[in-house]
C-alpha cells in the first residue's frame, strides 16, 4: 500500500511541458506584478542626479538615504504621515469593535431587531444617495474641516458587518447559553467569550478598514483639501503627482537640473515622489502577507450573502 | 434547547404591549448595543436620499430643501441635451466593459493556472505576490503605473528594444489608447483579488470528479475544461449579475489619477462628471440629476439581470 501510494506520488511529481509552461507564465506574472514597486523602491534609494540618467533598474546605481531624509525633514510630508497613522490607527480601533459588537446582536436568534436591521444594512450595498447628497450631509453635519470626517462615516461597513456576523454565527451556541445561565449579560459575554474567538474574523475586518483607512485621499481631497493640518499622505503624493502630471511630456527632471548645479545632495521631484511612494506602501507590504489565511477565509465567507 | 421549546406560553389574557414590553426588558442590552447604529445607518445611507429631491429644484447653498424652488425635470432634460454628458457616458460604458470582459477572463485564466500548480508552497509565494497591488492605493498605484509607461519608462524601452516602435510614445496621453489602459491597469491591480474568490470554489469541486475523467484518459485540458470549468458557472453567472449592476460604476479613481488634458474627452467618467459640476462648478441640482441617473440605471439592470439569472435556472442574488 505504501509502495503504490510513494509511485503515485512520483508520478504525481513529474514535471511536464504543461507544468513547465503554467510555471513560466505565472513567473511572468510576478514579474510583470513586481517590476513597478522594485522600481519606484531602487529610485528612491539612488541618488536624484543619477537617476536623470535614465530609471529603468531595481538596484540603486547610487546608493543613498538622502531621499528619505529630505521627505521626513519636510514638516508637511511628515505631519500627514502622523495623520494618515492616527486615522488608521483611531479608525479601524472604533470601527471594528462597533462591527463586531453590531454582529454579535445581529447573530443572535432571538433578538427582535435581528432581521430588520441586517436588511438594513444589506441594502446600503446595493445603492447610495450619491456623492452630492453624502456631500451636503457632511458639510451641514459641521464634519468637514475635522479629523472625525475620516472616522464617522465609514464606521460601520455592510460588507464587514456580514463577514463578521457569519463567523459569530459559526461558533458553538452552548458558549453563549452556558455563560446565560452563569448569570453573564449579552454585553459582558460579547466582550469577555465572543471577542477572544472572533480573533480570524477581527484580522480580515481589520486589514480591509485599515487598508481603506490608510488608502483614502478622496475624502481629504472632498472635505479636508483647505486645511493642511489635517492633510493625509496619500493626499501629499497626490498633489506631487498632479504636479508631475502637468508637466508630462516635457521632462521636468531635465528641466529643473538645467538651473541647478549637478551636486549628489539633490533632490528632484522624481526622487522626492518615488521616496514619498515607498513611505506609503511599506506598511501594506509588510502587514498583508501575514494576514493572508485569514482574509481569503473572510473573502469567501462575505461571498456568501445572504 | 429543551427549556426553549417547553417555556410557558404567554397567558392569553396579557396584551399584545405588554409582551412587547417584557421582550424589550429581556433584550434591552442587545437594543443598546445595537440601535445607535441604526440612527448611524439611517444618517449616513438613507438621509442623502432625502438629497435626491435637489435635483428636481434649484438648489442654492445653504437653504433648507423645502424652500426652494421646484423646477420639475428641467435638470434631466438639460443633462440628455448635454453633449459632454452623452460623450461621458458612452466612456463610461465603454470602460466599465472592458474591464467586465479583462476582469473575467484574467481572474478564471489566474485562478485556472493557480490550480494547476503542484508545488504548495510555489503556489503560496504566487498568490502572495499577486495580491500585493490590491492592497495599495489608486494614488501609488497611479504613480508606479505612470512611470512604467513614461517616455523613458521600461516599456518604452522594452517596445523600442523589439523594434515594434521607433520612437518612445505616451501611452497614457493617446486618447485612443486611455480606455484600455485602464483596463490593463485595472488588470495588473485586481487580478489576484479576484482570483480569490474562483480559487475557493475549485477547493470545493469534488476530487473523484477528477479521478473518474482521469480513468476515462482525459488529459489536463480535457478536465480544466469539462470539470473544473463547468463546476464555476453558478458563481460566475451570480458575480456577472453583480458587476452588471454595477455597469454604469467603471470607476473614478484610477481615471482621475491616470487621466491629463490631451485624453480628457475619453476619460471622463459620470463619476467624475458629477464631481465637476456639483463641486467645482456648485451646480448641485444638476450634479445630483447625473448621479440619480447614474443610481436608477444600476438598479434597474441589477434587478433585470436577477431575474434573468432566475429564469435560465442558476443560483441569483436576492
Amino acid at each position: 500500500m505504501k509502495a503504490a501510494t510513494g509511485a503515485r506520488r512520483a508520478v504525481k511529481f513529474r514535471w511536464t511541458w504543461f507544468d513547465i509552461f503554467n510555471s513560466a507564465l505565472l513567473l511572468c506574472l510576478m514579474v510583470v506584478t513586481l517590476y513597478p514597486f522594485a522600481n519606484m523602491a531602487a529610485v528612491s534609494l539612488n541618488e536624484a542626479v543619477d537617476t536623470t540618467l535614465g530609471s529603468n533598474f531595481i538596484w540603486p546605481r547610487a546608493f543613498t538615504l538622502y531621499n528619505y531624509e529630505v521627505i521626513l525633514k519636510d514638516s508637511i510630508i511628515y505631519h500627514a504621515f502622523m495623520i494618515s497613522v492616527l486615522r488608521t490607527v483611531i479608525g479601524t480601533v472604533t470601527s471594528v469593535f462597533c462591527t463586531a459588537m453590531l454582529a454579535y446582536t445581529l447573530s443572535r436568534p432571538e433578538f427582535m431587531l435581528r432581521g430588520a436591521i441586517s436588511l438594513l444594512f444589506v441594502l446600503t450595498m446595493y445603492f447610495s444617495g450619491g456623492l452630492i447628497p453624502v456631500y451636503m450631509l457632511i458639510k451641514s453635519m459641521g464634519l468637514t474641516n475635522s479629523f472625525w470626517v475620516y472616522i464617522i462615516p465609514g464606521l460601520v461597513g455592510a460588507f464587514n458587518l456580514i463577514v463578521m456576523r457569519s463567523f459569530i454565527e459559526g461558533l458553538p451556541e452552548s458558549l453563549v447559553e452556558s455563560a446565560k445561565i452563569d448569570g453573564a449579560n449579552d454585553f459582558g459575554i460579547f466582550i469577555r467569550i465572543i471577542l477572544p474567538l472572533c480573533m480570524p474574523a477581527i484580522a480580515t475586518v481589520s486589514l480591509f478598514v485599515a487598508v481603506g483607512q490608510w488608502n483614502n485621499w478622496f475624502d481629504t481631497f472632498l472635505y479636508n483639501s483647505s486645511n493642511v493640518q489635517l492633510s493625509t499622505l496619500q493626499y501629499e503624493l497626490l498633489k506631487k503627482l498632479q504636479s508631475a502630471n502637468m508637466s508630462i511630456g516635457s521632462s521636468a527632471t531635465s528641466a529643473f537640473l538645467n538651473n541647478q548645479n549637478a551636486d549628489a545632495n539633490q533632490v528632484t521631484p522624481t526622487s522626492m515622489r518615488a521616496a514619498i511612494t515607498m513611505l506609503a506602501t511599506l506598511p501594506i507590504l509588510f502587514v498583508y502577507p501575514f494576514l493572508q489565511k485569514y482574509f481569503v477565509k473572510g473573502m469567501t465567507l462575505g461571498g456568501v450573502k445572504e | 434547547m429543551e427549556l426553549k421549546v417547553h417555556r410557558p406560553a404567554v397567558k392569553p389574557r396579557a396584551g399584545r404591549t405588554a409582551v412587547l414590553w417584557k421582550r424589550i426588558k429581556q433584550q434591552k442590552l442587545l437594543l443598546l448595543m445595537s440601535v445607535p447604529f441604526v440612527g448611524y445607518v439611517f444618517i449616513f445611507n438613507y438621509m442623502p436620499l432625502w438629497g435626491w429631491l435637489m435635483a428636481f429644484q434649484n438648489y442654492k447653498l445653504g437653504t433648507s430643501i423645502m424652500n426652494n424652488e421646484w423646477v420639475g425635470l428641467t435638470h434631466f432634460r438639460e443633462l440628455f441635451q448635454d453633449e459632454m454628458f452623452i460623450q461621458v457616458l458612452r466612456n463610461t460604458l465603454a470602460m466599465s466593459v472592458i474591464n467586465l470582459v479583462f476582469g473575467f477572463v484574467s481572474s478564471i485564466t489566474l485562478a485556472l493556472m493557480l490550480n494547476e500548480v503542484r508545488k504548495l508552497l510555489f503556489k503560496r509565494f504566487v498568490q502572495t505576490i499577486s495580491y500585493l497591488p490590491h492592497f495599495i492605493s489608486w494614488v501609488v498605484a497611479a504613480n508606479l503605473i505612470m512611470t512604467v509607461f513614461s517616455l523613458d519608462g521600461v516599456v518604452n524601452a522594452v517596445l523600442l528594444q523589439l523594434n515594434i516602435i521607433k520612437e518612445p510614445i505616451l501611452l497614457l496621453s493617446e486618447p485612443k489608447a486611455f480606455w484600455w489602459m485602464i483596463g490593463i491597469s485595472n488588470v495588473w491591480k485586481e487580478v489576484g483579488w479576484n482570483a480569490i474568490i474562483y480559487l475557493a470554489a475549485m477547493a470545493m469541486i469534488n476530487p473523484s470528479l477528477y479521478e473518474a475523467a482521469e480513468i476515462d484518459g482525459a488529459g489536463r485540458f480535457r478536465k480544466m475544461w469539462s470539470i473544473t470549468l463547468p463546476s464555476m458557472v453558478p458563481l460566475i453567472a451570480i458575480l456577472l449579475i453583480m458587476n452588471i449592476g454595477r455597469l454604469l460604476d467603471a470607476g473614478f479613481e484610477q481615471q482621475y489619477l491616470l487621466m491629463n488634458t490631451m485624453v480628457v474627452d475619453y476619460a471622463e467618467t459620470i463619476d467624475i462628471y458629477v464631481l465637476k459640476y456639483g463641486i467645482n462648478l456648485s451646480r448641485y441640482s444638476f450634479a445630483t440629476a447625473a448621479g440619480i441617473f447614474k443610481s436608477v440605471i444600476c438598479i434597474i439592470l441589477l434587478v433585470s439581470a436577477n431575474q434573468l439569472a432566475k429564469r435560465m435556472g442558476h443560483s441569483r442574488l436576492f
